[in-house]
């Protein structure tokens, strides 16, 4: 399997230069490939936050460099950033992040209009996709009309809107209980078995140690170790 | 645009009041324009109508200038007089002169009191003249004829039982009391839209002789220019003729010699005025509505940066977030426009209707849609500027800081 994101030194550094300059990422360097589950865990604090928001190219580094898809992203102007991540990547967040008053469908639709698709092809998709969700039946439903599971179902259907390669996760069953967010675990895990690459982050160490095959372990914005999973919940490599 | 326009929608109906609101300014700026300029039009026809200025080849002269709003004549120290006319009807430019008066007089009917202004009527050959340039005719009856000392004829509004004091209907054959002596009406006129000729009563200069203390004086001469090219040579010997014969220099006339075109002139330079002002107005006015959509752009731009910051994440870019901001800053000057030009041809027409209910006339109000398109057009550029700045706050979000909230 390819790369698809891989960091190379990178450091992120807020008011940097000022005396109460904030390290969130020392030297992190980590490559993610297709086809791959990742989890990314950490305590808060750890900068898994700040991790997730440059491998799905919402922030650049301070130093270091990003590829994506073999293109470095370090130095993009913000527009540049937005047209890729919205056709690359797809993001799922903990508070689900739908727009409060578009229909399910509509917020299915949006990240296809950033990216200039017709109209008759947006609605189609947006259908087969909540179909996909097994939410056919919420399609003219606002946000606040539907439960929390059901809304990150929306959530998973708007992130592959655009068909992208990777699928980036923050804390996707955070705001569930146990039992939505095992069910929004399956379908990132479906998601995974037809070869999207899987990348969730975490504080939950069971959430990533199931699913994940690859878990890097992050603490005061370093990689304090990375575990891989062979076969069944099985560690197979720990390295510092 | 298509979907900028269903989300600008959207998001303008979740806030509301505060949409409308907003609106408000814009809308009462458009209403004044559009109202304003369609009564205004209206206004100048109706006060062209009341003033009868229909013919421009009339030239009125009457003593001591313009007094105020008496009628003709009346104030003045020296008056005009039948001689004067027949020199004025001499000169090489002018076609004919016709002297008039104008008084008040009491008038007696049903046992009821009004003051009317009556108006003579030459008791010679030039009284077909006169019925020419003012455009005199009946809807019942006839005209009077030369000699007829004791007929008269009434406007329409004193025949119209509604609108006169005797709350009868007047008709051809009652009689009326003018300052006590009795005549007998042969006419009603033809309603002409103007208090003037509506409200007056038309009387033989003879008649009108013996019931008033007017004696051989003049109010009014109405003279008629050879033709339209000679009338103001014809203003010009009109004035020459009467300093020598008052005997005053130039600049100290005490008489006027008036055009219609001047007076159209005088009345339209006070309409444009009130117009000017009231554009100023609501100018001030939709200036004010502009900063309250940028106000209220500002504000949603602060509550909606989670959104902003989410459709950054997935895939908006900088000029998509500005577009949309800025059609919903375009959206709700359009929409204030529209509320605004749909009230202004309310009043428009409601002023209009008042106006001819009130003075008797038949205008219609003047809707302009070069000047409503303009003024739509307008409201959504207006508003569309007011939201450059904070569009452009928007566009400008950080997608990591803006995702917080």
């Amino acid at each position: 399997m390819g790369e698809l994101i891989s960091l190379k030194n990178v450091w992120k550094i807020y008011r940097e230069g000022e005396e109460n300059a904030v390290f969130a990422l020392r030297d992190i360097s980590l490559i993610i490939k297709k086809g791959e589950f990742v989890a990314i865990m950490g305590p808060s604090g750890s900068g898994k936050s700040t991790a997730m928001n440059l491998i799905g190219s919402l922030d650049v580094p301070s130093k270091g460099d990003i590829f994506l898809d073999g293109h470095n992203i370090s130095h993009l102007s913000e527009s540049d950033l937005a047209q890729i991540r919205g056709k690359k990547i797809g993001f799922i967040f903990q508070q689900f992040n739908l727009i409060p008053n578009l229909t399910a469908r509509e917020n299915v639709m949006l990240p296809m209009i950033f990216q200039g698709s017709d109209e008759f092809e947006r609605e189609k998709r947006a259908g087969e996709l909540l179909k996909l969700v097994e939410l056919e039946d919420r399609v003219d439903h606002l946000p606040s009309e539907l439960s929390g599971g059901q809304q990150q179902r929306v959530a998973i259907a708007r992130a592959l809107a655009n068909d992208p390669e990777v699928i980036l996760a923050d804390e996707p069953t955070g705001n569930l209980d146990t039992k939505t967010g095992e069910k929004v675990m399956d379908f990132l895990n479906k998601l995974h078995n037809q070869g999207k690459t899987i990348i969730i982050v975490t504080h939950d160490p069971n959430l990533a140690i199931e699913n994940a095959s690859t878990t890097y372990w992050l603490k005061d914005g370093k990689i304090d170790k990375i575990t891989k999973k062979k076969g069944k919940n099985k560690i197979v490599g720990n390295e510092k | 645009m298509k979907q900028y326009l269903v989300l600008a929608v959207k998001n303008l109906r979740k806030r509301g009041l505060r949409s409308w609101l907003t609106l408000l300014g814009i809308c009462i700026g458009i209403a004044a324009v559009v109202s304003l300029i369609s009564l205004g039009d209206a206004l100048k026809d109706t006060v062209n109508s009341q003033f009868n200025i229909a013919s421009v080849e009339v030239i009125s002269v009457q003593a001591g200038g313009i007094t105020g709003f008496g009628p003709p004549g009346s104030g003045v120290s020296k008056h005009l007089t039948k001689q004067d006319s027949d020199a004025i009807e001499r000169l090489s430019s002018v076609e004919f002169a016709i002297p008039r008066n104008l008084k008040t007089v009491s008038v007696e009917y049903n046992d009821k009191v009004e003051f009317v202004m009556v108006s003579s009527v030459p008791n010679d050959d030039k009284i077909d003249d006169m019925y020419t340039l003012l455009d005199i005719g009946v809807s019942s009856g006839r005209l009077m004829e030369r000699g007829e000392k004791n007929l008269i004829m009434i406007g329409d509004s004193l025949a119209d039982g509604e609108k006169n004091s005797f709350e009868r209907d007047i008709g051809v054959g009652n009689k009326l009391k003018l300052n006590g002596e009795e005549f007998r009406i042969v006419g009603v006129l033809e309603k002409k839209g103007s208090f003037i000729i509506d409200g007056t009563i038309l009387i033989n200069s003879e008649g009108l002789k013996e019931i008033s203390d007017i004696g051989d004086n003049v109010d009014l001469i109405v003279v008629r220019a050879k033709d339209k090219d000679s009338i103001d040579d014809a203003k010009r010997d009109i004035e020459d003729l009467l300093r020598e014969r008052r005997d005053v220099k130039i600049g100290e006339e005490d008489f006027e010699v008036s055009t219609p075109e001047a007076q159209l002139e005088s009345i339209n330079e006070i309409l444009t005025g009130i117009q000017v002002f009231i554009v100023i107005i609501a100018s001030i006015s939709i200036f004010i509505g502009a900063v309250g959509i940028a106000n209220t752009m500002t504000t949603s731009v602060i509550e909606r940066r989670k959104e902003i910051g989410i459709m950054k994440a997935i895939g908006a870019r900088n000029k998509n977030i500005f577009y949309q901001f800025f059609v919903e800053a375009g959206l709700l000057g359009l929409i204030g426009g529209l509320i605004g030009a749909a009230l202004g041809i309310g009043i428009g027409y409601l002023g209009t209707t008042g106006l001819n209910i009130f003075l008797g006339t038949s205008t219609k109000p003047n809707i302009n849609f070069i000047l409503i398109i303009s003024s739509l057009l307008g409201s959504f550029i207006v508003g569309s500027i007011s939201g450059v700045v904070p569009a452009m706050n928007a566009a400008k979000q950080n997608p990591v800081e803006a995702i917080r909230g």
